[in-house]
């Protein structure tokens, strides 16, 4: 027999217990309760937070499981005196969107989402209603399939020059980095992802410099291939907000903004941020209006574990401080939200289990508080992973709806050494799932012979016409 | 695809484009997938690169490579033992076992104007493909410079940090860490050399400088000591390692290397 009692404490602070026969287990807090309830993850453990063996992690669940959804909002894992992150959790949630689950424990808000009254529209309605925290605890309780199946009712639908997240429809990035930031080695990782039919989400370059100069005429570059062409898509320069800003300032065409961004205030600004200078990025890319079809002009990059490496996670879990982020994603309308999953290493997520538990997890949490959620389905060559481990997340996350992936030639990024999705693995997923691309982008890989009526690439597709339109910078 | 063509993967129209990038370009395809050569090709290059991550440095091996150079040569290992141990706590990798801790504090001395590392890192592979041909022309031009040079110390288990406790350990003014680089899909064997003024433990990232990619196919050994050697002359001028010595060495270290490693060895 079960039973579980609350036990009041020092303002808002409670201690947490529970029964399991004749044992009485204590829990300190609810953020340790949190964090001894994760599923195994080496991240944890390095943070020392970790449940010391099973039994404490199964307990811990069956504890959490019991605590009312309501008690996240009186309860802060990081102060909200001194965290910008958590003032903006409390201070945007909507309690009216909130209401139609505030009766609820963790447990009975699983039992909930996986019910027949959680429709696509009443998840979508409930978005602002809850917070990182509640559906962080919530994954905690929830088997991968639990994951798939709630993350698979939400449709988060976002634009700018196409439609992403519409049912049905899986984009990706095609990201053509190269070592040296050279443009016409760029150029033929992009006109190779094009051929391949990658590059709905964005085209999306990591740069080597950080060199204001290189960077612009990197944007115009981009900027030339996506109008020469035609292509229904927007060029995004993965360098840091602040940069983007100064580039916009100086005239160069900028779509997308980027920011990789935490859950915590400390590790933001371990990044060089906070929410008002994120919030210069996004109204300075706002100003531009270059959205054809939205204005959704910020793209996110997150990961478990970057808060605890830069020693910013409070003692909160690893994939807790992940959905945190979200939060702060959330405030500026993104286009695109990416977890980098396996590319921090394997002192945060060890093998191929912790990094696809890690993926479904992230994708979930971001689902459920209404983000365009896609992954970076990747790892490292010191984490106990392979290519193996990719396909399955890969294909886990084509079912649960996942809003884009990556599309790197071969899997194999040059610039960052790490290993990704390829243009290949795209059309593996789509092939097997039946998921198409974004309809803009779809309708014009089609016009321009490059895929037949269902999307799959045409055996003699003519691709070479496409150097016909590109820029002098191409010219091999 | 047609009826009457043969079920043999298509050939990439723009295999031109190779020759633009070392990236995995114009692969070709068989229906949706991958075709076989690239399926094993690939896996031919994560299987070195796995091998490397899970390589023991051979100290025997390195202390004979090294002998020409004739420098007191002295071992140590960091917290961490073993392999999972390292990959899972890069903490105990940061610092030195109890044992040799001790041993080093019995070779203190007088102390030195540098002490160089060389650590296993994320790639003993790495140690032994490059360590020795770049020392082999560090240690002479040291000399020549007239700073005087510690013991080589070999740490097992380690990453970059260790350096900061040897350093500190052995009173020399700078250390240099040779380390072996987490390795990349077409780099197993990249070293890396990172220079810390003023070594101590709690010493940050942003305070050292970083020459990366050191290999055959990357930064070919006499650049990089070229580089390594430009930064410790200005590390001494200006008593300081890191951000500030960064920007205006940014010319020599660009030269085939891979700035953007998202976390140390």
């Amino acid at each position: 027999m079960l039973r579980r009692a609350m036990q009041s404490g020092n303002k808002g602070n409670m201690s947490y217990r529970h029964m399991v026969g004749q044992k009485l287990w204590t829990f300190g807090d609810l953020k340790a309760l949190m964090a001894k309830a994760s599923p195994e993850r080496s991240g944890d453990g390095l943070a020392g937070i970790a449940a010391a063996n099973g039994e404490e992690r199964a307990v811990a669940r069956l504890c959490l499981a019991d605590v009312p959804l309501r008690q996240f909002l009186s309860e802060t894992f990081i102060p909200y005196e001194t965290d910008e992150v958590t003032r903006l959790i409390l201070d945007s949630h909507d309690a009216r969107a909130f209401a139609p689950v505030a009766h609820l424990t963790v447990g009975g808000f699983r039992d909930w989402l996986l019910s027949e009254a959680a429709t696509p529209l009443a998840l979508g309605r409930l978005a602002a209603g809850l917070t990182p925290e509640m559906v962080a605890a919530t994954s905690k309780i929830m088997r991968n399939q639990d994951l798939i199946l709630t993350a698979r009712k939400v449709e988060v639908v976002t634009r700018f020059r196409n439609t992403i997240g519409l049912r049905g429809t899986m984009a990706a990035r095609l990201q053509p980095n190269h070592p040296t930031d050279d443009a016409r080695g760029i150029a033929a990782s992009i006109i190779d992802g094009l051929a391949y039919g990658s590059g709905d989400a964005v085209i999306g370059v990591n740069p080597a410099s950080d060199n204001v100069a290189v960077l612009g005429d990197l944007c115009r570059l981009l900027d030339e291939v996506i109008h020469r062409l035609g292509i229904p898509t927007q060029a995004c320069i993965l360098t840091h907000v602040t940069t983007a800003t100064q580039l916009i300032e100086r005239g160069v065409p900028v779509d997308l903004v980027f920011q990789s961004i935490a859950g915590t205030e400390a590790a933001n600004m371990s990044f060089g941020v906070s929410l008002s200078i994120l919030r210069e990025g996004f109204e300075a890319a706002r100003s531009l209006k270059r959205g054809t079809l939205g204005d959704n002009v910020m793209y996110f990059e997150t990961g478990q574990g970057s808060a605890l490496s830069a020693d910013a996670h409070g003692g909160v879990d690893q994939q807790t401080c992940e959905a945190r982020a979200y939060a702060v994603a959330r405030a500026f309308e993104p286009l695109l939200v990416n977890t980098v999953v396996g590319f921090i290493g394997p002192e945060y997520l060890y093998d191929g289990k912790q990094i696809i538990r890690a993926g479904l997890e992230d994708h979930f949490c971001g689902k459920l508080l209404g983000l365009p959620l896609g992954c970076d389905i990747c790892h490292t060559n010191h984490a106990e992973a392979d290519q193996d481990d990719m396909d399955t997340l890969l294909t886990l996350l084509g079912a649960a709806g996942v809003s884009f992936i990556m599309g790197i030639p071969g899997s194999d990024d040059v610039m960052l050494n790490y290993q990704s999705t390829s243009f290949h693995d795209a059309l593996y997923v789509r092939e097997v799932l039946g998921l198409k691309r974004a309809p803009e982008f779809e309708a014009w890989l089609r016009d321009a012979g490059l895929t037949d009526a269902d999307g799959r690439l045409v055996s003699q597709a003519d691709s070479t016409k496409l150097l016909g339109a590109l820029p002098p910078a191409f010219a091999a | 695809m047609n009826d009457d063509t043969p079920p043999v993967p298509r050939i990439d129209p723009w295999t031109m484009l190779r020759e633009l990038t070392p990236a995995r370009v114009a692969l070709g395809r068989t229906g949706a997938s991958l075709p076989t050569h690239e399926i094993l090709r690939f896996g031919h290059a994560h299987s070195l690169a796995r091998d490397a991550v899970h390589a023991t440095l051979d100290v025997q091996a390195l202390r004979r490579d090294l002998a020409v150079l004739d420098c007191d040569l002295t071992e140590v290992r960091s917290a961490a033992e073993g392999r999972t141990a390292y990959l899972r706590r890069p903490d105990l990798g940061r610092r030195l076992s109890d044992e040799s801790r001790i041993s080093l504090d019995a070779k203190r001395a007088s102390g030195s104007d540098l002490v160089i590392v060389v650590a296993d890192g994320l790639s003993a592979t790495a140690v032994h493909a490059n360590a020795a041909a770049l020392l082999d022309l560090l240690v002479p031009a040291i000399r020549r410079k007239g700073w005087s040079l510690g013991p080589i110390v070999v740490a097992t288990q380690a990453r970059v940090a260790l350096g900061d406790e040897v350093g500190a350990a052995l009173d020399a003014r700078m250390v240099l860490v040779l380390i072996g680089e987490r390795p990349g899909l077409s780099s197993p064997d990249s070293l890396g050399a990172y220079l810390t003024f003023g070594p101590k433990p709690g010493r940050r990232d942003n305070e050292r400088n970083c020459v990366s990619n050191i290999r055959g196919g990357g930064l070919v050994p006499p650049r990089a000591a070229r580089a390594i050697l430009w930064l410790i002359e200005e590390a001494f001028r200006r008593g300081e390692t890191g951000v500030a010595l960064k920007d205006e060495s940014v010319d020599i270290a660009i030269e085939g290397a891979s700035p953007h490693l998202p976390s140390l060895p």
